[in-house]
């Protein structure tokens, strides 16, 4: 609870329907779409405009009051999750288009737009905005920028930090600043580019200019599926491998086939294959016909039950719903799920999910994939129940295995989703003491009291030593 | 998917003995495997019209279903922490529709209402509109039907008139007031009273092989306002090939009631109206109010702990059809009567949401001849009737009813629906805008188009 001086300076700057503060009101944002570790915020805040996030931030910070900033609450790492009294400063109310510069193919937004509706602003102009997280239709573009964040198309297209080129941010001290040029190349050191990713520790964007883009002539989408998890992953590496980079290459196993079709999202997958890859081809009229016909052949070549392209545009619309929905349609076969994020070299595929499947069956607990094969970046699905008691512990636990083992192939512990929370340990795992303390020497030039969302992204050194001695003997047992 | 129920019938009764637990004391309380499905994704907060408005969690599906499973933990306590967000609900249903866990927030909402209901009857401070309305009228028949005289006599009397002249209607609060003043001309008696018990079939007949019987599920709402409604939904039946019958003893829906938590009410309603329609021996159950069809189809939950109960309500509610949903089962004939307008088509909640009825009534009107169809943006939003949500929760029914409005296509020179709540509501925007537009039902067209036959040919 904040003391009530506090409380009134705060209704002052954004007026009494923007101030959450009744303890029973508080509740609902104990945590983003990452549940298994919640806390009770302070205080809501829901600032209308940039001046007005200042000035929260500035009346915070002189009181010694740590704050996160908060989207739609869509992430999946705990990033918006208050550990430590926090007020939110939820940016949902900041939802405007502000301006949309289709010749130079810029769009400058405030945070709390939602990704899909700007694609859906500037589509009658034959535009859209590339990076599509599978929320797109309800996160935040301020969320996007948190997380750097990515989606199912960016493997052509690249991830949020390829599309942003100018931020506007209010210090953790509620100073101002402008980062990168919506038209120029960045001079100087790149700052902008350190603060996409860096999940809201140095600050809180207020207003971003993202590039827009012309919209594909043509797009085709293929449907393959596999009786053997190796040959869509031989089939992933040989699409590449033979010159196409398709718009987008994703893959879903059984158990997530199962999930999505029993929501409304239903394709109707085969109760006996292994695997189903989504591939998708875009660009010049002439050319996509012609590459659709490689992907499919590529698809024959190694031993594909079914491949067919997409008839129409509502098949294909079902079938990346049936890809976006998948995480959550988890919702139907599982109480409760966490969803992993680590990335691989993508020839290490088939070994992973091998490796994977084995800890699930040592740990008891169902493991779907869904991932985004074309960029190595997987999204294990670890199913469980938080009503049974130790079953969340147990569920983190495989987690970090699943995770270690994707540091361990050559690969990393996040693709799209953030540390939060929930992989700070896992960093400890990743980086060098020398590279976590620059890291934190970085941060403290923005945010030097850590009162802005602290915590989260890096972990504090008091426990490094810990894990890293626990970490060092894990491994020397496993290897 | 489109035709069928958005969720497919639950074939066994669920958590028919539920441990009473945390801070749901009361029988009924929100099913554990509901909330449970929740995986706090987050994809329903774009459609919550409530979020929308204010974007606040508390308001939005997920932060509501949240509350309810935190109170079932008995972290939270069944206080205004929890009331605002469960009765600030529209109970639209827009979440569930594109929930990809299949949530049934609709039926944890109302449940949670339930245990508030319980909890003011034990404490004696049940608020006077639900007693009036909910258990004094909706629930009597005859009541009913004397408000319906009543409103009448005020309207045809003149006194009407003097009310305005002195406005005395001022003594009442301005949203009530407006309502009034949109109010249908009750012209009509009751469609209940009026049509025969038993309508044989007009028409060459569906192409259905054997005979078909409707029975027609006629509201309250519904024939209390636009009692020509149903008439028009009879002629529409018979005309093709339905032999129609209207069970006299059938009552309200109480739809109204499971909405406001009192779920025993709603489960008299039903029992009544199970046993009305099931010795009717219709092969549908025909409803023209999106509200009550949801309702109707919803009445196994109602008899969960009741094993044979619950069969019988299953065994109604299979025979449940909206109207635009039997005439397209049956192969409805396409009417030749030409109606030169252009409409727009508002999705009820009720009839999208709750029941997946989206292609069928677009279907109807697509087949009548001259009549163009222009699509309203945003179509499946609430308009905020939601029940009597425009009565209970004003300011935010009215600025739903005013987005609703600005979306309404500029070329429209009516807007079509199938639930007589929306109707009233956007009755009421019309009015207030002097939109000079109409509002009509479905069913009105198709029938005014095969009325247009019988001129022409």
């Amino acid at each position: 609870m904040l003391n009530s001086s506090l409380i009134r300076k705060l209704t002052e700057i954004v007026g009494p329907g923007g101030v959450i503060h009744d303890s029973k009101q508080l509740a609902a944002y104990e945590c983003d779409a990452y549940v298994a570790q919640t806390g009770r915020p302070a205080a809501v805040v829901l600032p209308a405009d940039t001046d007005q996030v200042a000035q929260v931030v500035r009346c915070l910070a002189r009181a010694g009051v740590p704050f996160l900033p908060r989207g739609a609450g869509t992430g999946l790492s705990g990033g918006a999750t208050p550990m430590h009294q926090e007020v939110v400063i939820s940016l949902a109310r900041m939802d405007k288009l502000l301006h949309v510069d289709f010749a130079n193919q810029r769009a400058t937004v405030q945070p709390g737009f939602v990704n899909l509706d700007l694609t859906r602003q500037v589509a009658p102009q034959g535009f859209y905005y590339a990076p599509d997280p599978s929320s797109q239709s309800v996160c935040t573009i301020g969320g996007n920028v948190g997380e750097n964040a990515g989606g199912s198309h960016c493997l052509k297209y690249g991830v949020t930090t390829n599309h942003v080129v100018a931020a506007k941010l209010v210090l953790p001290d509620g100073g101002l600043v402008q980062l990168g040029d919506a038209y120029g190349d960045p001079l100087g050191l790149d700052l902008l580019g350190l603060l996409v990713g860096s999940e809201g520790t140095l600050g809180i964007v207020t207003e971003i200019t993202v590039r827009i883009l012309k919209r594909p002539q043509e797009v085709k989408t293929v449907m393959a599926w596999f009786e053997r998890v190796e040959d869509a992953s031989e089939t992933v590496s040989g699409i590449i491998a033979d010159g196409i980079i398709p718009a987008a290459c994703e893959m879903m196993d059984q158990l997530a086939m199962q999930a999505v079709d029993k929501s409304r999202y239903h394709v109707g997958y085969p109760p006996d294959i292994e695997a189903v890859l989504l591939i998708e081809v875009d660009g010049l009229a002439a050319g996509v016909d012609e590459l659709a016909e490689r992907v499919v052949e590529v698809c024959r070549r190694h031993r594909v039950r079914t491949v067919r392209v997409a008839k129409d545009e509502a098949e294909r619309s079902l079938w990346w719903s049936s890809r976006k929905m998948a995480f959550p349609a988890i919702g139907r076969i599982s109480p409760d799920y966490m969803v992993q994020d680590g990335v691989i070299p993508r020839t290490r595929l088939t070994e992973v999910l091998k490796t994977i499947a084995r800890y699930s069956r040592e740990a008891d607990l169902r493991v779907a994939n869904v991932f985004h094969a074309g960029d190595g970046n997987l999204h294990p699905l670890i199913c469980y129940d938080a009503r049974i008691p130790g079953q969340t512990e147990q569920a983190t636990e495989l987690g970090r295995r699943i995770l270690e083992l994707c540091v361990d192939v050559g690969g990393s512990i996040t693709g799209e989703h953030g540390v939060g929370v929930e992989k700070i340990r896992e960093m400890e795992y990743l980086f060098t003491d020398a590279e976590l303390h620059l890291q934190t020497r970085l941060r403290e030039v923005f945010n030097p009291h850590d009162l802005c969302n602290p915590g989260k992204l890096i972990p504090r050194p008091a426990r490094c030593v810990e894990v890293k001695q626990a970490a060092a003997a894990l491994a020397s047992h496993t290897v | 998917m489109s035709g069928t129920l958005s969720q497919p019938a639950r074939e066994t009764p669920m958590q028919a003995d539920a441990p009473k637990t945390g801070a749901f004391a009361y029988p009924e309380p929100p099913d554990r495997d509901r909330y449970s499905a929740c995986v706090h994704c987050g994809f329903c907060l774009e459609v919550c019209p409530t979020y929308q408005e204010t974007s606040d969690e508390n308001l939005s599906p997920r932060g509501r279903v949240y509350l309810i499973k935190q109170a079932a933990q008995g972290l939270l306590a069944l206080d205004e922490g929890l009331q605002n967000p469960v009765f600030s609900c529209l109970d639209c249903r827009a979440c569930e529709s594109v929930c990809p866990s299949g949530v049934e927030v609709g039926a944890l909402i109302e449940k949670a209402r339930g245990q508030f209901h319980h909890k003011a009857e034990e404490e004696g401070v049940a608020s006077p509109l639900t007693r009036l309305f909910l258990r004094g009228v909706f629930a009597h028949p005859r009541r009913l039907r004397a408000l319906g005289r009543m409103l009448r006599l005020y309207q045809k009397s003149g006194l009407r008139a003097v009310a305005h002249g002195l406005r005395l209607l001022h003594v009442l609060p301005p949203h009530i007031r407006e309502m009034e003043a949109v109010l249908p001309e009750l012209s009509d008696p009751p469609a209940l009273l009026k049509l025969p018990e038993r309508i044989p079939t007009a028409g060459s007949g569906s192409r259905a092989a054997a005979p078909v019987t409707g029975a027609l599920f006629t509201g309250c709402v519904m024939d209390l306002f636009f009692s020509d409604i149903n008439q028009a939904t009879a002629r529409v039946l018979t005309r093709n090939g339905l032999t129609v019958v209207v069970p006299k003893t059938q009552v309200c829906c109480g739809a109204l009631h499971v909405h406001a938590g009192d779920r025993e009410q709603a489960r008299a309603l039903a029992r009544q109206n199970i046993d009305a329609f099931l010795a009717a021996g219709a092969d549908y159950v025909v409803v023209n109010a999106a509200g009550c069809g949801a309702a109707l189809k919803e009445y196994p939950e109602l008899f969960t702990g009741q094993p044979d109960l619950y069969a019988k309500a299953q065994a109604f509610a299979r025979r449940v059809r909206d109207i635009s949903e039997v005439l397209v089962e049956v192969g409805f004939q396409p009417p030749r009567g030409r109606i030169e307008r252009t409409v727009t088509y508002h999705d009820a909640c009720h009839l999208c949401h709750a029941q997946g009825i989206r292609s069928q009534p677009r279907q109807l009107l697509a087949s009548i001849p001259g009549l163009k169809l222009v699509p309203l943006p945003d179509s499946e939003r609430c308009c905020g009737s939601a029940g009597i949500y425009n009565l209970t929760h004003p300011d935010m029914a009215n600025r739903l009813l005013e987005r609703k409005l600005d979306d309404i296509p500029e070329a429209a020179d009516a807007v079509v629906m199938g639930n007589p709540g929306c109707m009233l509501q956007i009755r009421l925007g019309v009015h207030r805008r002097q939109a000079g537009i109409d509002v009509l039902h479905t069913v009105q067209l198709l029938d005014e188009s095969y009325r247009k036959e019988v001129i022409e040919c």
